[in-house]
């Protein structure tokens, strides 16, 4: 059965008003504030950190965002987990908010469909996150200018502006999943506190978790314990397992892109580096290459928790 | 009826998995007519308007807006039918004016035509004057009346109004009476669905009364009243002067007299028979102090109709309808 007119119908309206209202929310500048502050005091340790130590490093402006100086972590990794917390405050009351306003069902009644809504909603918040991620870049970047004096590459360049697109497309990630709680309760505090809840599991307990869980299914060999090595086949287990958290895919790719010598993200053998040049750079397509199935994981994951949640809406109530 | 039928509903139903909300409902609205569905609430009129709109699936028969089917088609029907839902809801943090703007946008008028309609509409229910006041201010019938305005500018052809007057007080329910009133004069077919009886009958030209899912009864509240409450009236007198009763029982189509206090009788015939309850007190030399023929009142009607089901024969269908 063929619907009548275009799904996207309005999405534009959608859209405009639910970024006008992100970008003068309180809640968003909350944010915004919070990252930038941290955002400084990570930047700021790792320059000091950099001019104290002297020694030569072509990728110079690339240890902006990775390097740290106790007792602040690096800049990457405050984005790492300020992103999903912007993203989930965000989304999280995005469709249950309209239900609680009981302003649903009369947006309803206007001519458009619910996936108007819906999408417009999630590029909203999408496109809210990358204004915060590009001004957040390029004031790193520019202070790194000022502060450090030595002009990026053109690789340095492209190398942090693929590690933004990759941020953004994280942040996708947890919007699509704050947006799909928000259909999933009613409630905005239930969804916000579930979703921060999945966070915290797939963030900080799951890697632990799936270094036990590989030990129990693959037990490690005695033979390699004995010579104080990980057995290859727990290791590429625990490895699997923590690849189905966002969070280890998106530092993985950090990783291979901002650590230009990254070779491979899982256990290599030794026979495996014959003839390599170690501490050698990749370029860039080769960097990309390396994380190419982990941005591709982490897109799929958005698209799929967004379908989720739209096939959850379509068959909603809308009543109250 | 049929041919100028901007509504109409053939065995609607609608069921949640083993429960049934709404059986097998045929109505139909005809052009610039106010149709009122009442019932208690879980009655299944929600459930009936949002079939309309196209905002929930149909289980079952077949209902045409303006000719438009609302599931295939619900943009065409949803772009001239008017919608204000039960308690409804506007953007807390926008103005009247920009709530406005916003639907004007989603239905897609350009800037000139829409600031002209948003203007004309916040006036005809009187809320020009807040237009540019955060609506998180206003009170309940201020919002219902933006409700109303969003249907004005949209220059609907059907407004459904869902419980419009739940929650308000004596004075805006007589506003809001007076908007929908105004519908009726443009042309605007209205269907209001209500559990306050007593206020929706001011306006209604037909009513279908709403029970457990299936329309009950359907027509102009005198038929109904004919219908149910046996088509006899109703005349109270108060009057003094000694056998007036008696003599009062004498007029021709008169079934019966009640006392109903010191000096007050209530007649029961098959017509109107104030002129010779008059005459006969007259005649009597009695004072007479009042005399009233009792409307018949969708209340009584509703009440004595399902008085007269008995609570097993209601949930004996409802289960052999499951």
């Amino acid at each position: 059965m063929q619907r009548e007119g275009s799904a996207f119908q309005g999405l534009g309206v959608v859209m405009l008003k639910e970024l006008s209202d992100h970008l003068t929310s309180v809640r968003m500048r909350v944010l915004e504030w919070l990252v930038v502050l941290i955002a400084l005091a990570a930047l700021y340790g790792a320059i000091q950190q950099i001019k104290d130590t002297t020694a030569e490093d072509p990728f110079l402006f690339l240890r902006l965002f990775t390097t740290s100086r106790d007792p602040l972590p690096s800049f990457v990794s405050f984005l790492s987990f300020l992103v999903p917390l912007m993203a989930i405050g965000l989304g999280f009351d995005a469709i249950n908010g309209e239900h609680n306003r009981r302003t649903l069902s009369r947006i309803l009644a206007q001519p458009i469909y619910r996936d108007a809504l819906l999408f417009g909603k999630f590029l909203a918040g999408l496109v809210t996150l990358s204004i915060s991620l590009v001004t957040l870049w390029l004031l790193v970047v520019g202070l790194g200018l000022l502060l450090i004096g030595i002009p990026p590459g053109a690789e340095e360049i492209a190398r942090s502006f693929v590690f933004l697109l990759v941020t953004i497309v994280y942040a996708g990630v947890w919007l699509a999943l704050a947006l799909l709680f928000s259909i999933l309760f009613r409630s905005a505090a239930t969804a916000a506190l579930i979703t921060l809840g999945i966070w915290l599991v797939v963030t900080f307990i799951w890697p632990v978790l799936a270094g036990a869980v590989a030990q129990i299914i693959v037990p490690p060999d005695p033979r390699y314990m004995a010579l104080g090595l990980q057995t290859p086949g727990t290791a590429e287990l625990e490895q699997i397992l923590a690849r189905f958290s966002p969070s280890t895919l998106f530092a993985e790719v950090v990783v291979a892109l901002l650590d230009p010598t990254t070779r491979a993200l899982g256990p290599i053998y030794l026979s495996q580096l014959q003839g390599a040049v170690l501490g050698a750079p990749l370029p860039l397509a080769s960097s990309v290459l390396i994380a190419w199935p982990q941005i591709v994981a982490m897109i799929a994951t958005a698209i799929l928790l967004f379908v989720a949640g739209y096939v959850v809406f379509q068959r909603q109530e809308v009543r109250a | 009826m049929s041919e100028d039928a901007v509504i109409e509903a053939n065995g609607l139903t609608k069921t949640y998995g083993q429960a049934v909300a709404v059986d097998h409902v045929s109505f139909s609205v005809g052009r610039g007519e106010i149709f009122g569905l009442l019932g208690p609430n879980g009655a299944g009129k929600t459930t009936t308007i949002l079939m309309m709109l196209g905002l929930t699936d149909i289980s079952g028969g077949d209902v045409r807006v303006l000719g438009f089917n609302p599931a295939r088609e619900p943009l065409s029907v949803k772009r001239r039918v008017g919608y204000l839902p039960d308690t409804v809801g506007f953007y807390d943090n926008l103005t009247a004016a920009d709530n406005l703007r916003y639907t004007a946008r989603l239905i897609g008028f350009r800037l000139a035509e829409r600031e002209k309609r948003i203007a004309e509409a916040l006036d005809r229910v009187g809320l020009a004057d807040v237009a540019e006041k955060r609506v998180g201010t206003f009170s309940r019938g201020m919002r219902q009346r933006l409700g109303l305005a969003e249907i004005l500018m949209k220059g609907a052809q059907i407004a459904i109004l869902d419980e419009p007057t739940s929650g308000l007080d004596p004075h805006a329910t007589s506003e809001l009476l007076g908007i929908i009133r105004g519908f009726k004069a443009e042309g605007v077919s209205v269907l209001l669905s209500s559990h306050l009886l007593e206020r929706v009958q001011s306006v209604c030209d037909r009513v279908a009364l709403f029970s457990a899912g299936k329309i009950a009864l359907i027509g102009t509240v005198p038929e109904l009243g004919r219908q149910v409450l046996g088509g006899g009236y109703v005349v109270d007198i108060e009057a003094d002067g000694a056998g007036l009763a008696e003599r009062l029982a004498l007029i021709p189509g008169v079934s019966g007299v009640e006392k109903t206090g010191i000096g007050k009788l209530r007649l029961h015939a098959d017509r109107d028979v104030r002129p010779e309850a008059a005459v006969e007190v007259v005649a009597m030399q009695g004072r007479l102090k009042f005399l009233g023929v009792q409307e018949p009142s969708l209340e009584a009607i509703y009440t004595r109709y399902f008085e007269a089901l008995p609570d097993e024969a209601v949930t004996e269908g409802t289960r052999h309808a499951a």
